[in-house]
């Protein structure tokens, strides 16, 4: 078990803001690894939401191909770090899991979210319920922060980013950042530490 | 109260008739003193709640909730009042503006009101106004509807407790927009105005989308994250720009963006910013249901220089969103009559208003027209007025690469890919 590449400093991830709030949300700042691995994510070209009918399928067909390129690409690269699979037949609920490595321990959470009515247009918002109130870079329900690190790299790119877009550029750097503080912080235990040794 | 003076006044009259009785009768008396004094109590510990009134009286007495509104009509302010009893309005996000709002209309006495939430009151939302700490955990929606029925049983209050950007709450919310049992001769949808007072992009998008195929007229506002400025916007589908014609304008807080701290909080707030934003959010509601004053398209609010930007913003003829379009080309086609008509409109009313209203001046007060209002093409960023920014840049130009061959029409595909997905999540 390795360290995910993907580990953007809190500091770069600042750094980063503000060159977005400056009105140029560019791949400036974020690190070299992180950048190569999202050109191989392949792109996506249909714009369609869930209520578009046979274009959302359209759409779909092109989130798979793009999620299952990433997830070759991060196992290929001992860097396998989420699994997520659709949870409706209209693929519009997804769930699933994700992972970070700190201190060589495997901290892991559920991941879920929903593709909006209004999608790709907006992105998905994505959720970790487990840490729902444990950090205060999350809103209600346990959806993570994204506004400053993902949402105007998302608004950009629309149409061609999609699920393995938000995951790699908005959930990754995410961990990468919160993790390591909510457990240096005690807000969250490894699960071997959690349960009381019954053992004596 | 007025039951208990009256009760009072009844206890008194009963004590002077038992005076002037024969002691024979005096326990009877007795009896009907103790029955009234029993009525006292009840009436202090039940909550006091008006009953209906079917008419808006303009009679000017302590008991009569409309008369400082229906006064607005004897001031000339606005020609018929009462029509607020007609006119449905969404509220779509019962937070820190929305709850507020809500609350001046159902003061205001408007008709039907429909809340939209899926939130839940807590005590970190004390900072704001309306909710009250026993609320906590309540639905936002029914804690609004508790209140503001007992402030005025009057209105037809709706909840709807769900998160309209998922597909199945967006439906019901498109369905109950349509809803006209209210109001059945209403042309159109069957609310008159629709107010998103949610806290995030994609919920206003969501609005945008349901109001541009709906062709509802709406109103946007909000907040800034760091509590110190907002704005509210009219949206009349393709007569002004939509939502998604051009990325969001922001209030710049005018001081340097290097000097804000962000680490840490999501969001700040406070209930002065949010209480002035609902403040001009309904006021503009109220001009625009009741005819009168100028209904503003864009006003900003500074709260840090206390500057009050305003704008007007025209569609976008390559808007991403294709009920926006379909509005645009539908506007085309009834302009010329309707500005004939405005026109036409305009010169009778200047007629009426020939006669000069005040024959000597003799102060040469004059009044200066400042109707100049920007009015912007929002595809064009670089001319937005000073103190507004974009809160997201602009999608890149990008053209469709042709479809990767004629397999992809095929549904059997999307299930083969589901199947790889699931095989590499397998190991």
């Amino acid at each position: 078990m390795s360290v995910p590449a993907e580990s953007v400093s809190l500091v770069s991830r600042i750094h980063l803001a503000f060159d977005l709030r400056r009105g140029s949300p560019t791949m400036e700042g974020w690190d070299p690894n992180t950048k190569s691995t999202l050109t191989k994510i392949p792109l996506l070209t249909v714009k369609a939401g869930p209520r578009d009918g046979g274009a959302w399928a359209q759409r779909l067909k092109e989130e798979y191909r793009a999620l299952i390129a990433y997830t070759q690409m991060n196992k290929s690269n001992d860097n396998d770090w989420f699994r997520i699979s659709a949870a409706n037949s209209e693929g519009t609920r997804w769930i699933g899991k994700c992972w970070y490595v700190h201190n060589l321990l495997k901290y892991e959470f559920d991941l879920q979210f929903d593709i909006p009515v209004t999608y790709p247009a907006t992105a998905p918002e994505l959720e970790l319920p487990q840490l729902d109130g444990k950090t205060q870079k999350m809103y209600r329900g346990g959806k993570i922060c994204l506004t400053l690190h993902f949402k105007p790299l998302w608004a950009k790119n629309c149409p061609r980013f999609g699920i393995a877009h938000a995951l790699c550029l908005g959930l990754a750097p995410w961990l990468a950042a919160e993790i390591p503080i909510l457990v240096d912080s005690g807000m969250i235990k490894h699960k071997d530490d959690a349960a009381p040794s019954t053992e004596t | 109260m007025a039951m208990e003076v009256e009760l009072k006044e009844m206890l008194d009259e009963i004590q002077s008739l038992k005076q002037s009785l024969p002691d024979s009768s005096k326990s009877s008396i007795d009896k009907l003193q103790l029955y009234v004094k029993h009525l006292t109590d009840l009436v202090k510990s039940a909550p006091v709640r008006r009953p209906k009134l079917k008419d808006m009286s303009a009679e000017v007495v302590d008991s009569n909730p409309y008369s400082r509104l229906m006064a607005l009509q004897r001031m000339g302010i606005v020609e018929n009042y009462e029509r607020i009893r007609e006119y449905s309005v969404a509220i779509v996000g019962i937070g820190g503006v929305g709850s507020v709002a809500a609350e001046m209309l159902t003061r205001c006495g408007i008709g039907r009101l429909l809340l939209y939430d899926y939130d839940k009151v807590e005590l970190a939302n004390m900072n704001r106004l309306f909710f009250r700490p026993e609320q906590a955990g309540m639905t936002k929606t029914d804690a609004a509807v508790q209140t503001l029925q007992d402030i005025n049983p009057d209105v037809v209050l709706e909840s709807y407790t769900l998160n309209i950007t998922t597909v199945q709450g967006f439906e019901t919310f498109m369905s109950s927009l349509g809803n006209k049992t209210f109001r059945p001769e209403k042309e159109g949808s069957g609310v008159d105005l629709v107010l998103s007072c949610v806290d995030n992009y994609e919920a206003r998008m969501v609005v945008n989308q349901a109001c541009n195929e709906l062709n509802q007229t709406w109103m946007e506002s909000g907040v800034s994250e760091d509590a110190v400025s907002g704005h509210i916007q009219l949206l009349i589908p393709g007569e002004t720009a939509c939502f998604a014609c051009a990325p969001p304008l922001v209030v710049a807080s005018g001081v340097d963006e290097r000097t804000l701290k962000r680490e840490g909080v999501c969001a700040a707030s406070l209930p002065t910013t949010m209480g002035v934003v609902a403040g001009l959010l309904v006021q503009n509601t109220l001009k625009y249901l009741l005819k009168f004053g100028h209904v503003s398209p864009y006003l900003g609010y500074n709260s840090l220089k206390d500057y009050f930007p305003t704008m007007e913003m025209r569609p976008n003829p390559q808007c991403s969103n294709a009920a926006c379009l379909d509005r645009q080309k539908e506007y085309l086609l009834v302009k010329p009559a309707r500005d004939a008509a405005k026109a036409k409109m305009e010169a009778e009313a200047l007629l009426v208003a020939e006669g000069p209203l005040h024959a000597d001046n003799e102060w040469n007060i004059s009044i200066v027209d400042d109707s100049e209002i920007d009015v912007k093409d929002v595809s064009s960023s670089d001319t937005l007025p000073e103190g507004l920014t974009r809160e997201l840049p602009i999608a890149d130009e990008f053209s469709r690469l042709p479809a990767s061959g004629p397999s992809d029409m095929s549904m059997d595909d999307l299930e083969e890919l589901r199947k790889q997905l699931e095989a590499l999540n397998a190991d």
